[in-house]
């Protein structure tokens, strides 16, 4: 289509549908049906079209496929998609996930419907865009675009205190974000170009990679999020609406990651390294200290907001730990935290959508009503654990192991994360679900609708399934990050030589 | 068949779980606990073939799990004599139990629910036993959690029981802390966690220093002794033992099953089956034998005083439990699992023969509240009595053979280790008063005046049940296992222990050439084989004075030393250390990272500062917009026209 490749494709499509639902008149209730389908359409749309993507796209190649490019704002400046190893599975978790926001919110939206859907449609175009974009600025756009519907999305549809929470999603990010601004200029100063395969090509000067380093880690740090710069998530999940938690939790937050593998690792090897000890240091208070909050959390969403950051957490210790474990238990574990905490936050949803209150205090006993909740609730709180057979436990147990390769007190100090979890995991399920259920506000609950086992079931089977074959997902990542390590040991070992040879 | 034993229980779980409510109680029964017996049936074939034959090692690989740069991990069946043994004990107990629970749980409305579970045990046990690597080990080992914390937490409606399925979960979870580590260093060390590859990799790595965590130590101690925390909380070893007891909360099948049979013994089944590993660190398995000898006499001394039938039973599992560390830490592999195969017979009949009694009690688990059963319940009575020698160790019962060689072996070893020494004198110790404990059970519970009628006067609707015998359903299991418990020992000593070793083992356990415990436990004199049947003798007859002869002395004795008795009474008083030390350091610790951390210093200084200025600055400078969006569009726009005005007038480079 006017030369442009499947990827393009992705991006439109989601447009598309937003501008189809923008020309919809009416506020009827069948316009909006109308657009809710729409809106659901679109998005199954673009999931299979990812699918056909993944299919033709060669997990045994390490470089980048499927690319496509045109000039944009100058023959430097362009306009390059193309996705490898890395990209390719948060491209198909985005896809996924997002069939799963329409039907989470089908019932639950009821003001404003059409433009919630069109910020929901324009949000998915910005994602998938961050993870198929192979031009720095191209990249910057979306990543920073994508702030604003989610921030409209928590603004408008959000709780009581929505205003706060957007206030501060925005402060952070903002900060962030534009120190890596400063940086991409800086890296076009060098390289002359923002094209990312050039850029991988490019090796910076050792002394200019760490402020590179610092100013894009200043963004990533506050998108993972990592300690100390969390707490706009925990606000910002509270006041989110369903589907906007499983998004900021199931795919915003992997941006940051992304951005690790991305670029701070490849093209800025030295400061990587250099720079280890300081994530090292900070993942492990995350697990440990926001595990901690966790435990005495009364809101059932902040609690797993929490949970998140720890999550993310070995995410990001995997990351530096740069062996094979480490990266590809990485980007599985965020794969898996999609999955996991998003359908986490959808369960959250299901009980909020009948009661109206996160307070776990509220609950209690609801498997005698809900004995398909309790269960679905059950697995994912058991992957959220890290048991082994769900999906969770691969990327706990590969995160740690490459940590622990790297350097044991990491290991040693992380790994204290999985009693952590275990306590807090199972402390709101047994307030939540377990006990006599004694409170009548609670005796007319029914179970999960059809539409909400149709919401939930996918999700618990593929957490299951890639809990005991995770091989789709770390054979589609293993080239890529071979190739990448293999170029991170290399620089260091070039500047090791020169070192030496200047001795 | 291997394939089968395995996967029919998991089988009966999906069937029971997924189309239990729709196929109603009685077909889930029948369907779970007749995959369950299908493959107990198959598992004594593999027996015969793997153990009692010629038939060679197998090693069937189903698929591979996790690939990852030098990390390769499959699903694997491992099939030796070590794990045939396992198979034998797991499927044996799990049927019976499966069968016995058609009865005990006959008027339960989550029937199905609770056979599902049980089944899910069987299989994530099973997966434990049969596992080829470290990691599907730990796959099985975290599943039998599982199935642990929800059978334990199976009635749900019980705050008691709520807290005792997640207690357990946590507690184990501290002791996977330890085996994940261990695993990660055996990675370190060997680039492998598969057995075989990490075996052949053993030898090299004996007395191998390591540099880690600031300190040089013994690459193998400090591998096996993380390894080694593993076992302590799957198999309640002391410091760690804290959620058995109160396990106790789940339905008796479970702790027949889970708790006293299976799961926890799954630590011994783990020293036994890295034996290659243990072999290589010597002060690992000295911690072993140490930890083992505290935990049989530091339970054997709460067992004394515990009147829940059910607890008595539980502390004398973790008892027995600290014997097969003994052995297993003496270098005695075959002696612990022989003490694990035998243990299991007799401590399931045990359990379900309190089971049988709790049943005919109407749910009555105080040992104060019976009496003078032995009436009423007679083929009970005579159930348990059997399981009470077989614990006991009365001469050629199962537990004869078993125990008497563990303490022989720790005997043999005393002669050149100080930890053998110990050993001994704690095993001969706590055998006293295991026999103590077990016959005071027996006398409370079927002996004497039915102390139930003062009872009846609290509970008036409990005056028309009388206590009555259990369903055929119930009592054919029991006669199964006590079968098992009177003939394991007397069939199975000469391949365990005896002549046929080489034979029947196949190499399933690995013994250093200085490793000669075997031999000299044989050599021991005379009289260390009488030393326990005294010590038998002693806490019969010491439990027959207080309990029947001399009612009321045992209340005089605890009048007379009040601070004992309580601290006994108490159990050392662990759970009370462990919250004061753990538990409210946890939330008080959460709490002030809450408030204090991300609330006054991070947010305060942050933030919430930050956007106080902002909100001030742009309420006073811009009164033309209001919507929040503005803030940010204009934001990026600055960022983007920054971007253009340099790439502008810097030109080309």
């Amino acid at each position: 289509m006017f030369g442009l490749g499947i990827l393009t494709g992705l991006i439109v499509l989601p447009l598309i549908g937003a501008a189809f639902i923008l020309i919809l008149r009416g506020e009827d209730e069948a316009t909006l049906r109308n657009a809710r389908w729409a809106a659901l359409w679109t998005t199954i749309v673009t999931f299979l079209l990812s699918l056909w993507t993944w299919s033709l796209f060669d997990p045994a190649s390490a470089s980048f496929q499927l690319v496509e490019s045109k000039p944009w704002l100058s023959s430097t400046i362009g306009y390059k998609l193309g996705v490898d190893g890395i990209s390719m599975p948060f491209v198909l978790l985005t896809t996924f996930l997002m069939p799963f926001c329409i039907l989470a919110s089908w019932d639950s939206i009821t003001h404003r419907v059409k433009e919630y859907l069109i910020a929901f449609l324009v949000l998915e175009t910005m994602m998938i865009g961050v993870f198929c974009a192979l031009d720095l600025v191209f990249f910057y756009l979306f990543f920073e675009a994508g702030l604003i519907p989610m921030f409209l999305i928590i603004g408008i549809w959000g709780g009581k205190r929505r205003i706060y929470a957007s206030f501060k999603f925005f402060l952070y990010t903002l900060l962030g974000s534009l120190l890596m601004l400063l940086a991409i200029m800086a890296m076009y100063g060098v390289a002359g170009t923002t094209d990312i395969v050039t850029l991988l090509k490019t090796s910076f000067p050792a002394e200019m990679q760490k402020w590179l380093w610092l100013a894009f880690f200043a963004s990533f740090a506050v998108k993972m999020p990592m300690w100390p710069v969390h707490t706009w998530l925990p606000d910002a999940h509270v006041e989110a609406p369903t589907a906007g938690s499983v998004i900021l939790a199931g795919i915003l937050l992997k941006m940051g990651g992304y951005g690790f593998i991305r670029f701070s690792l490849p093209m800025f090897p030295l400061a990587s390294h250099d720079f280890a000890p300081l994530v090292f240091t900070l993942s492990v208070i995350a697990i440990i200290y926001t595990s901690l909050v966790a435990l005495v959390q009364e809101d059932m969403k902040k609690l797993i907001a929490y949970s998140s950051v720890a999550h993310m957490g070995f995410v990001t210790m995997g990351l530096f730990a740069m062996n094979a474990q480490g990266v590809q238990g990485a980007i599985y574990q965020m794969v898996s935290h999609g999955l996991v905490s998003g359908a986490l936050f959808l369960c959250v949803g299901v009980v909020y959508d009948r009661m109206h209150t996160r307070e776990i205090a509220a609950y209690g006993g609801l498997v005698k009503r809900m004995p398909l909740y309790a269960l679905a609730l059950m697995v994912f709180t058991m992957a959220n654990v890290g048991l082994p057979g769900t999906s969770g436990f691969v990327g706990e147990f590969l995160t740690l192991l490459g940590a622990f390769n790297a350097n044991a007190w990491v290991g040693l100090f992380a790994t204290t994360g999985v009693i952590l979890s275990a306590a807090y995991a199972l402390y709101l399920y047994r307030r939540v679900v377990f006990g006599v259920l004694d409170k009548p506000e609670l005796a007319a609950l029914g179970d999960l609708s059809s539409r909400e086992i149709a919401l939930l079931l996918p999700l618990a089977v593929l957490t299951i399934y890639y809990g005991i074959q995770p091989g789709a997902i770390l054979d589609a990542c293993a080239a890529s990050v071979t190739s990448l390590i293999r170029n991170y040991d290399a620089a260091l070992a070039a500047t090791k030589t020169a070192a030496l040879l200047l001795n | 068949m291997y394939s089968a034993i395995v996967f029919l229980p998991l089988i009966g779980f999906l069937i029971a779980g997924i189309f239990g409510r729709a196929l109603g109680p009685r077909p889930a029964e029948l369907i779970t606990t007749g995959l369950l017996i299908l493959s107990a049936i198959l598992s004594w074939i593999a027996f015969t073939q793997i153990g009692l034959g010629h038939a060679p090692m197998e090693v069937p690989v189903l698929s591979s799990w996790i690939s990852s740069g030098a990390l390769k991990v499959d699903w694997a069946l491992r099939i030796d004599t070590l794990t045939v043994v396992m198979l034998v004990v797991v499927n044996s107990v799990s049927s019976l139990v499966h069968l016995y629970s058609i009865g005990y749980m006959h008027e339960d409305p989550g029937r199905q629910r609770f056979f599902a579970y049980l089944s899910l045990f069987t299989f994530a046990m099973l997966m434990l036993v049969t596992a080829d690597n470290l990691v599907q080990m730990f796959f099985g080992w975290e599943g039998v959690g599982l199935a642990s914390y929800l059978l334990i937490g199976f009635w749900y409606e019980k705050p008691s029981a709520n807290a005792a399925a997640m207690k357990a979960f946590v507690v184990n979870r501290v002791g996977d802390f330890g085996f994940a580590l261990g695993i990660f260093l055996v990675f370190v060390l060997t680039r492998s966690v598969s057995f075989d590859q990490i075996f052949a990799s053993a030898p090299g790595l004996a007395g191998k220093p390591l540099h880690i965590f600031g300190l040089d130590v013994d690459a193998m101690t400090l591998t096996c002794m993380l390894l080694f925390m593993g076992a302590c909380g799957k198999s309640a070893q002391f410091l760690l033992h804290t959620w058995l007891p109160d396990a106790m909360e789940g339905p008796t099948p479970v702790s027949a099953l889970i708790h006293a049979a299976t799961m926890v013994t799954a630590g011994g089944f783990m020293v036994a089956r890295l034996s290659p590993l243990f072999e290589q660190a010597p002060a690992a398995l000295t911690l072993v034998t140490i930890v083992g000898a505290t935990t049989a006499f530091f339970a054997a001394t709460v067992g004394l005083v515990q009147n829940d039938i059910k607890r008595v039973i539980a502390y004398s599992t973790c008892s027995q439990l600290g014997y097969m560390f003994v052995a297993l830490g003496l270098g005695a592999y075959s002696a612990g699992i022989f003490h694990l195969f035998t243990h299991a017979f007799f401590k399931a009949l045990l359990f379900l023969g309190a089971g049988s009694v709790i049943h005919a009690m109407h749910h009555e688990q105080d040992m104060r509240h019976m009496g003078g059963l032995r009436t009423k319940i007679p083929v009970t009575f005579w159930m348990m009595t059997i399981g009470t020698l077989a614990l006991t160790g009365f001469p050629f019962t199962a537990g004869y053979y078993s125990k008497d060689a563990i303490i022989e072996a720790a005997y043999a070893a005393s002669g050149h280790s100080s930890a053998g020494v110990y050993a001994f004198m704690m095993t001969v110790i706590a055998a006293g008063m295991t026999c103590f404990y077990s016959w005071r059970l027996m006398f409370m519970t079927f002996f004497g005046a039915p102390a139930s009628h003062a009872h009846h006067g609290d509970h008036a609707h409990h005056e028309h049940h009388e206590p009555h015998e259990s369903p055929l359903v119930m009592l054919v299991p029991l006669g199964l296992l006590a079968f098992g418990a009177l003939f394991a020992g007397l069939a199975f000593e000469g391949h365990f222990l005896g002549h046929a070793y080489d034979e029947f083992w196949k190499k399933a356990l690995y013994q250093g050439p200085n490793n000669h415990i075997l031999h000299d436990m044989h050599d021991v004199p005379h009289f260390v084989g009488l030393v326990p049947f005294f010590m038998m003798v002693g806490g019969f007859l010491l439990a027959l004075y207080i309990y029947v002869l001399r009612p009321g002395t045992a209340t005089r004795i605890a009048k007379a030393n009040p601070l004992l008795y309580r601290f006994l009474l108490n159990k050392w008083y662990f759970d009370e250390l462990y919250d004061l030390i753990f538990v409210r350091p946890a939330l008080w610790f959460g709490r002030l990272f809450w408030r204090g951390g991300d609330g006054w210093i991070i947010d305060r200084l942050g933030p919430d500062g930050i956007s106080l200025r902002v909100v001030d600055a742009a309420q006073r400078v811009i009164k033309l917009q209001t919507g929040y969006i503005y803030h940010y569009a204009f934001a990026m726009l600055i960022g983007v026209a920054a971007l253009i005005t340099y790439y502008l007038l810097g030109g080309v480079h």
